[in-house]
């Protein structure tokens, strides 16, 4: 294991100070609870959006903190969710009176940690919290065969749009079907050309040939559906863009925003020559690019490959995503 | 049975548990995503660090504190898993005066109940309650033969070992590894494996 650390035990919490030291003009981080939070929440009136998961996603979630995203989120271990007692003090701490949204991908320990969270907060009193669960990720069969589809890229596009829905004073629930209707509306497939290795295991999560890739694969170093071999980029956009268009559908007329994801390792050369073939396999499908997104925004540390995820937008989620984002991770228009 | 039985369970199975994090880590690597033994780790040491701290009145004031204790360090699926589990065997125990086989029994059932309440899993499901519906069953078994709590949870570690043993075949319907549909097969499940670590701990402490 090659990497930029001390000590693996003391990745997470070094890297939250980290960004409390770079960020202190927008973020505040709770390093004891492991909370990023917006500097200036709770903000009266508006509802409190919080985020969470396992750390090694960066920027998702803490990078998305901020002005027109997420109010506060919380960071597990490496790959591990975090923990109901963070999720309470963050919903106590950004709720002004709005009420609270916990943004939460689908993983059985995300979800059951949230659930704790939940049903403790219910049991405190005081707050009103909803939920959406997002599970845009098609290499899963969302069936009862399985923990369900995984919520992969579409959480940053839910964040951004969400967030933007709850700054403008939206109340509780017209944010939380604004947040569903986005997740109804995404769907996503990534790949991997190499594995990742977890500080605390030390070495790669799984083995791959320099001729093979995963395809299929989530964002926690996971093996994914599928060992192939390698194969032109052409090739792979179409492996990723297909399933995620048949699977909605997207039909010819649709617009979408279309994001292509890296997952950590992958340089920004070969994430937009993967968008010029997503671009182009949409354009053959009739499927106009409303707005795009390109870069690593919820990564797998190092692993190399990407993701490729479609969110069907109408005038109003085009507006919402437009709307003024200043976060560690996504800032235009502020 | 006193609470100090209890307390030289948590400290063993936290033991075994550091002894074998890089061998639960490695199996949740193949079909996982390689935290389960550090999780493991770092919550049973959580519950040491309590345990050096605090003396406990009660076994069930005991587990509960364990319980929680997971709960809040664990994180993923296993820490409201295996924090259920305690509360659960914990509350179980609240104002019995004699902890015998019978009670450690409605205790074990009440604590496993939890995890299915927590987790869906049904058996089969290559998840953790592949260790522990067996394990359950032979402790029954055990205690209606006449066993004490020594030899009914000997009984029943050797259940959950079977157990987890039969899940290396099995397809994952539940957990990360279900995302792996046929290619988890010929994997031992690691929460069966931590299952059993905590089942053979409470055979070598509780009697």
């Amino acid at each position: 294991m090659k990497k930029l650390i001390n000590d693996p035990g003391d990745v997470v919490s070094e890297a939250l100070q980290g960004m409390a030291a770079a960020h202190p003009d927008r973020l505040r981080v709770d390093l004891e609870n492991r909370i990023v939070y917006r500097k200036d929440a709770p903000r009266p009136g508006k509802v409190g959006l919080i985020s969470g998961g396992g750390s090694g996603h960066e920027p998702m979630h803490g990078g998305f903190v901020g002005l027109g995203m997420l109010d506060a989120a919380c960071a597990g271990e490496v790959f591990t969710s975090p923990v109901p007692d963070q999720m309470m003090a963050a919903t106590k701490a950004v709720d002004a009176g709005a009420g609270v949204l916990h943004i939460v991908k689908n993983y059985t320990g995300d979800v059951m940690n949230f659930e704790m969270a939940a049903e403790l907060a219910a049991a405190d009193a005081g707050t009103e919290v909803q939920s959406v669960v997002t599970n845009d990720d098609v290499a899963v069969q969302d069936s009862l065969y399985t923990a369900g589809r995984r919520g992969v890229g579409v959480t940053v596009l839910l964040e951004k749009i969400v967030g933007a829905a709850a700054e403008e004073g939206q109340p509780l629930p017209q944010v939380a079907d604004l947040a569903r209707r986005v997740n109804d509306n995404g769907r996503s497939m990534g790949m991997a050309l190499t594995s990742c290795t977890v500080p605390a295991a030390g070495k790669p999560t799984f083995d791959l040939a320099d001729n093979e890739m995963e395809v299929g694969i989530g964002i926690h170093g996971e093996p994914g559906r599928q060992r192939l071999p390698l194969a032109p980029a052409r090739e792979i956009a179409a492996m990723l863009v297909d399933p995620v268009v048949t699977d909605l559908p997207y039909q010819q007329g649709d617009s979408v925003i279309a994001f292509v994801n890296g997952m950590g390792g992958t340089p920004l050369i070969e994430l937009y020559l993967m968008y010029n073939e997503v671009a182009q396999l949409l354009d053959r499908a009739g499927i106009t690019v409303a707005r795009s997104l390109v870069g690593n925004y919820i990564t797998s540390l190092e692993m190399a490959g990407c993701s490729v995820t479609l969110l069907k937008v109408d005038d109003e989620l085009v507006r919402l995503w437009d709307a003024p984002v200043n976060t560690p991770g996504l800032r235009w228009g502020a | 049975m006193g609470v100090d039985a209890f307390v030289n369970w948590l400290r063993d199975a936290a033991g075994v548990l550091h002894e074998n994090a890089a061998y639960l880590t490695e199996l949740d690597s193949a079909i996982g995503d390689a935290d389960h033994g550090a999780n493991m780790d770092r919550g049973f040491q959580a519950i040491v660090a309590v345990l050096d701290g605090t003396s406990f009145e009660s076994a069930d004031e005991l587990l509960k504190k364990a319980g929680m204790t997971l709960v809040s360090k664990v994180g993923g699926a296993s820490g409201p898993l295996y924090g259920t589990f305690f509360l659960r065997f914990g509350t179980a125990l609240a104002g019995v005066s004699s902890i015998n086989a019978e009670a450690v029994g409605k205790a074990l059932h009440a604590g496993v109940e939890g995890v299915l309440a927590r987790g869906k899993a049904e058996l089969g499901d290559k998840t953790m309650y592949d260790a522990w519906a067996p394990a359950l069953e032979a402790y029954d078994a055990a205690v209606a033969g006449g066993s004490e709590v020594g030899p009914a949870l000997t009984a029943a570690a050797e259940a959950a070992a079977k157990g987890r043993d039969a899940t290396v075949p099995l397809v994952a319907r539940k957990g990360r590894a279900s995302y792996l549909g046929e290619r988890s097969a010929g994997h031992q499940d690691p929460g069966a494996t931590s299952t059993t670590l905590i089942l053979e701990s409470a055979a070598r402490t509780l009697a």
